[in-house]
């Protein structure tokens, strides 16, 4: 019996099932529906609850949640808008997805006023993020950069550099303080992230600027080396190699915490609080190291785009921009700790704002000269095939690990290799 | 009407034991039909054909359809690219070090977890066959692993293994078991090995019902000791029994997905076949790829099915029904 076979028509079946019933579950309702499919975020519904205040009525926005995991987020809406699934109105795509999603022709191009609004005074950076092939096919939604975060009593000067922050962390080490260095070093995006911000602080490349050829250049291979040797010198968690944000936030948390040093993304602070309210009040934050000051920091963050599917157009561009505005950026930054895109949002006499947010500035900072991560059609791939090669980072050969990165990755992008 | 809905069962039965009911023994064969049994006939087969259209078109139909997209370059990604190459994508994978690498993982975990099962499937078979008292509950007792929802189970060796939240890597003073190759693939068959051996007990006990306890007796009476006679008695006369029971597990366990997508996503090259097509049709959106990946899974459960069957010969089900479940 063909199992796969049997497999993808359980998929398939699985699927209608799905569809029938939100169709069904559409069809009771009076008035228009724009569903908003988008990742768990505990504050969301608040926004939405005011942007439909301003619909008046003429359409309901409904939020659909998302799984958490981002894999997870991306399958569901790849499979629906495979199938040509008109429920999906409004999507939430992280940063990467938006080549892929804009060249599979699934979504729809902003142009005219809503443009206009779209980029309206957003940080150049994010806005990379929502722009394919010179059109623009998402409106940002929040960004986000990881910190470097340390504790003020071990080190009173945080590092401006990697090699500083080594040299420190061996230090500490020999004094028997606190000295670990925690970051996402499992086999998943999280390793992609961290090398993309070492090449990119050696002002390497992974890739051209298309996106259509390897580069993998000498920063590329010097990014490299550096992963090897913080990994290899015994200043990082024993468990690095399964150390995804969670594990890196509690291993700074945790009460018999060795570590000195944490790169991590902004909802570290608040988790602190919670976690260890001791240690939260040395808890500090710098620039992410760079190489020869401060590192250049791989850009996070969602976008909201409209399917190419979607029955309601014209009122899902209205609704995606609502759910962007300044305001709700505002709202969201300050209740679920996601950085805004908007300049002007980043206010140093927004009271509320810079309580809730106290490290806006250093986040400002690090978005002005922020680093992109590679923008392919296959960025899937290419994500899948880097964490793969470069795990664990502990063995990392630099000549013969870019060499592989660079076979593999030229594959990728001509979708002729096989995925790990 | 329910008449008619007995049709198909007894249709078969009418042309089989035809002759013998119609009277003219020895010739076998439709010329004996009347004009009748012709009609009843047809009535039967345009009964059935539903139920086959149906099967060819849910089973039949997507096995043909993949093998047309194993032979396309097809990313979902690159819809203006499709075409038709042949058996580039075949090379591709065949020459690709993951699928090799996934290929060795499924097939080491596929002989190793099937192995640990029989023996211990065998002594749980026994165990269950010989207790007099408490016999149910123990039989019910033991199924529950095979009850357990197998992602259910898979979340919770993930978490007894975590080096934070886990009770079992703490135990075993393990930092993170799961991140190591070796340590994350014995875990996988542990798993594997807990959630599946009831399953085999319950088909070996199928078979240790057919060992007559005559025969038991008498080789005993001749002075056979317990494992002559559990090797010489029990053993030949269950073949048919273990067979089946190990058929059906290799063939499910070669296509061994979810406990490797819960305790690894197949990191640290752990992934299995399954879970590499997963990836390439799914994650990558490659149907050529995914689709060729699917095809040479389906050739070789196809291969593992014919050796089964080679090697025991005779005994192989639809031979001998009586040792089925």
């Amino acid at each position: 019996m063909g199992s796969t076979a049997r497999w993808r028509m359980l998929a398939v079946s699985g699927a209608a099932l799905m569809t029938a019933s939100t169709v069904a579950a559409c069809g009771s309702d009076d008035g228009m529906q724009i569903n908003v499919y988008y990742a768990p975020e505990e504050n969301f519904q608040s926004v939405i609850d005011r942007c439909n205040e301003e619909a008046n009525g003429r359409y309901e926005i409904v939020y659909r949640k998302l799984p958490r995991d981002a894999d997870g987020q991306r399958e569901q809406m790849v499979r629906r808008l495979a199938a040509g699934d008109t429920d999906l109105d409004i999507l939430g795509l992280d940063v990467t997805w938006v080549p892929e999603f804009a060249e599979a022709k699934w979504l729809e191009e902003w142009t005219g006023q809503d443009k206009q609004q779209a980029e309206q005074d957003v940080l150049e950076g994010p806005l990379t993020t929502a722009e394919w092939n010179g059109k623009l096919y998402a409106a940002t939604k929040n960004t986000n950069v990881q910190l470097l975060w340390y504790d003020d009593t071990v080190t009173p000067t945080p590092p401006k550099t990697w090699r500083e922050m080594i040299d420190m962390a061996k230090q500490l080490k020999g004094e028997g303080k606190p000295y670990q260095v925690l970051f996402t070093g499992a086999q998943y995006e999280g390793l992609v992230v961290t090398y993309n911000t070492l090449v990119a602080s050696y002002g390497g490349k992974i890739l051209s600027d298309d996106g259509k050829s390897v580069v993998m250049d000498a920063g590329a291979v010097d990014a490299l080396k550096l992963l090897k040797e913080v990994s290899s010198s015994g200043i990082t968690d024993p468990s690095l190699t399964n150390a995804q944000e969670q594990q890196v936030q509690q291993g700074f948390e945790s009460p018999d915490s060795k570590a000195a040093f944490e790169l991590n993304w902004p909802y570290v602070y608040a988790a602190m609080q919670d976690g260890n309210p001791d240690r939260a009040k040395n808890f500090k934050w710098a620039r992410y190291p760079g190489i020869d000051g401060p590192g250049r920091v791989t850009i996070g963050g969602y976008n909201l785009a409209v399917s190419a599917y979607s029955e309601h157009k014209p009122e899902s561009f209205e609704a995606a921009l609502c759910l962007r505005s300044a305001e709700s950026q505002r709202y969201s930054a300050i209740n679920d700790g996601v950085p805004p895109t908007i300049e002007s949002v980043y206010a140093g006499d927004d009271k509320e704002f810079v309580e809730a947010y106290p490290m806006w500035e250093t986040i400002v900072e690090e978005l002005q000269d922020a680093a992109v991560r590679p923008l392919t059609v296959v960025y899937q791939n290419l994500s899948t095939i880097t964490s793969k090669v470069l795990s664990p980072p502990q063995d990392i050969d630099p000549e013969s690990t870019a060499a592989e990165l660079r076979d593999q990755l030229q594959k990728a992008l001509e979708s002729k290799g096989v995925l790990p | 009407m329910s008449e008619l809905a007995n049709e198909p069962s007894t249709r078969s039965q009418t042309v089989e034991s035809g002759p013998a009911v119609a009277a003219p023994p020895p010739r076998k064969g439709k010329a004996a039909l009347s004009e009748g049994k012709k009609a009843e006939r047809k009535l039967g087969l345009l009964l059935c054909a539903p139920a086959a259209i149906v099967m060819l078109a849910v089973t039949g139909w997507p096995i043909i359809y993949s093998v047309w997209l194993s032979l396309q370059r097809y990313d979902l990604r690159f819809p203006d690219q499709r075409e038709f190459v042949w058996f580039e994508n075949y090379a591709a994978v065949l020459s690709d070090g993951y699928w090799w690498t996934a290929f060795g993982v499924t097939a080491g975990l596929t002989v190793v977890s099937v192995v640990i099962e029989l023996v211990l499937g065998m002594l749980l078979a026994l165990a269950m066959h010989r207790t007099l008292v408490g016999r149910g509950l123990i039989r019910t007792v033991s199924l529950i692993p095979y009850g357990i929802v197998t992602v259910v189970a898979a979340f919770s060796w993930f978490y007894a293994w975590d080096s934070n939240t886990g009770y079992l890597s703490a135990l075993f003073n393990a930092e993170s078991p799961l991140t190591d190759r070796f340590s994350a693939l014995a875990i996988i068959i542990l798993a594997e090995v807990w959630k599946t051996t009831p399953f085999m007990a319950l088909l070996l006990m199928a078979g240790l019902a057919l060992v007559p306890d005559d025969l038991l007796k008498a080789a005993s009476m001749d002075g056979a000791t317990a494992w002559q006679r559990f090797t010489k008695v029990m053993l030949p006369v269950m073949k048919p029994a273990i067979l089946v029971a190990l058929l059906f597990r290799t063939l499910d366990a070669f296509r061994i997905f979810d406990n490797i997508f819960v305790l690894t996503k197949g990191a640290n090259d752990t992934s299995s076949v399954s879970m590499q097509t997963y990836n390439n049709l799914i994650k990558g959106l490659n149907l050529g790829i995914g689709s060729t990946m699917s095809v040479l899974i389906f050739i070789a459960v196809a291969i593992i099915a014919f050796i089964f069957i080679k090697l025991f010969g005779a005994s192989a089900p639809g031979n001998d029904p009586g040792g089925k479940r």
